[in-house]
């Protein structure tokens, strides 16, 4: 490709054309279409794709040698959709030309991190060939540094992995995400791995409007519809679960209407006395909804908690 | 004198270049790639020294690349062969296997005749540096 650029080097450059041609704006609309809110979100990603697709130009016509760093680093409560917008980001990078496959790696500690001594380089190193040409995705990144066991091993793989990131940034990727606070103090801690990630995005909670479209697109794509009651149900059970421990957006959103089929399911099976048509087997109703212990104050252990704390 | 085994053999060596394409090759086609050594490259030698496992689940030639160099950098001085396999017929088939690393000095495959009962001629060959 050098060889090529180095022949004729192009001088001017239409930038929408570029942008159409990509594929780039094909993914910036599914972002758009597929993800409900994250409105900051999507405008940093909006303006990563443009240096990125300005930096090609640039490259192609000889102004600038030096590969950008493209490690990123995302912030978000659990369930805001980060894992999501990783996939997303690594069809970006795939069209833009800054990674050769485009594949997205997700990993977490357990995949990188060995249990005794000289088993974490060979696991680090195997899941670092697996991302090579793509995108290597660290879930809760910050537990990798452990910082009140100094024998950790985890400190190993921080070391192979900062110099996986400085010296095969062509190659590859390095996305890390995890809630804000934790990641701000992981990042404190490990100052190489602040300099060394360019990108940093921060995914906001979702809103309850948001959640309730979200409730509604989830259910849309099983073939679910709420009916007035189940909907308003669905809205006081989103206020009510936000108030509650371990609320993980779009995720608390997805196990509860798992439960609510299962109602929903149940319901039908005890209730019905003669044959049940289309609408009947996919409206989940108030009834389905209303039963959850959300309602009734939260789940048992956590009560229990609450309890021996006062 | 110049050991010839597998596949490119009578060309002349492939440069990484050369090796990542066809890295990229065996990859394309869900092949697992494995690194191996050796030091007595006698042809009746089939016993190859493993570096790692083989690689099953690679979508790139680089991580192919990285084992490669470590391998290199580990046994400079030693054959080194990357190896391709098809898993297609329930077992692992050797689709594709080629040399990417050879000792500066070259050993010769010497031949030996000796006599056998009779007039008879037995033929045996030995590598020799």
């Amino acid at each position: 490709m050098n060889a090529e650029t180095e022949t004729t080097i192009p001088k001017t450059v239409d930038l929408a054309a570029e942008y159409e041609a990509s594929g780039v704006a094909e993914v910036l609309r599914e972002l758009d279409e597929e993800l409900i809110g994250l409105r900051p979100v999507k405008q940093r990603i909006r303006e990563t794709a443009a240096l990125l697709l300005v930096d090609r130009a640039r490259r192609d016509m000889g102004l600038s040698q030096a590969a950008p760093s493209l490690h990123m680093s995302f912030t978000g409560n659990p369930g805001t959709g980060k894992t999501t917008v990783a996939l997303k980001m690594a069809g970006l990078l795939y069209r833009l030309g800054y990674c050769r496959k485009g594949h997205l790696v997700t990993v977490t500690r357990d995949d990188l991190v060995g249990q005794y001594i000289g088993h974490t380089a060979p696991k680090t190193k195997e899941v670092l060939k697996k991302a090579m040409g793509g995108v290597l995705f660290i879930d809760e990144a910050y537990y990798l540094y452990k910082p009140d066991n100094e024998r950790d091993y985890g400190q190993e793989a921080i070391e192979i992995l900062l110099q996986v990131m400085e010296n095969n940034r062509d190659d590859l990727v390095v996305i890390m995400a995890g809630y804000a606070d934790r990641m701000d103090k992981f990042f404190t801690a490990n100052p190489g791995f602040r300099s060394r990630i360019a990108h940093h995005i921060e995914f906001p909670d979702y809103t309850d409007a948001e959640l309730e479209r979200i409730a509604e697109t989830m259910l849309a794509e099983q073939n679910y519809v709420f009916d007035a009651g189940g909907k308003r149900a669905m809205e006081e059970y989103i206020g009510k679960r936000r108030a509650q421990p371990h609320f993980a957006n779009a995720r608390s959103i997805r196990n509860a209407l798992d439960r609510a089929r299962l109602r929903q399911a149940n319901r039908l099976f005890e209730t019905s006395t003669g044959p049940l048509d289309a609408t009947a087997l996919s409206t989940i109703t108030e009834a389905d909804i209303r039963p959850s212990r959300v309602f009734q104050g939260g789940l048992d252990v956590d009560r229990a908690h609450e309890e021996t704390r006062a | 004198m110049r050991i010839t085994q597998g596949c490119f053999s009578f060309l002349p060596d492939l440069d990484d270049t050369q090796i990542t394409a066809q890295v990229e090759y065996m990859l394309s086609r869900d092949w697992a790639v494995s690194v191996e050594y050796v030091y007595d490259p006698h042809p009746r030698n089939t016993y190859w020294e493993m570096w790692g496992h083989p690689m099953f689940d690679l979508r790139d030639a680089k991580g192919v690349m990285m084992e490669l160099d470590e391998c290199r950098k580990a046994h400079p001085d030693s054959y080194i062969r990357l190896q391709a396999f098809d898993s297609t017929r329930g077992f692992e088939t050797v689709m594709m296997s080629f040399i990417v690393n050879r000792p500066p000095e070259e050993p010769k495959l010497h031949m030996q005749r000796t006599d056998f009962e009779g007039r008879s001629q037995k033929y045996a060959w030995d590598a020799r540096y």
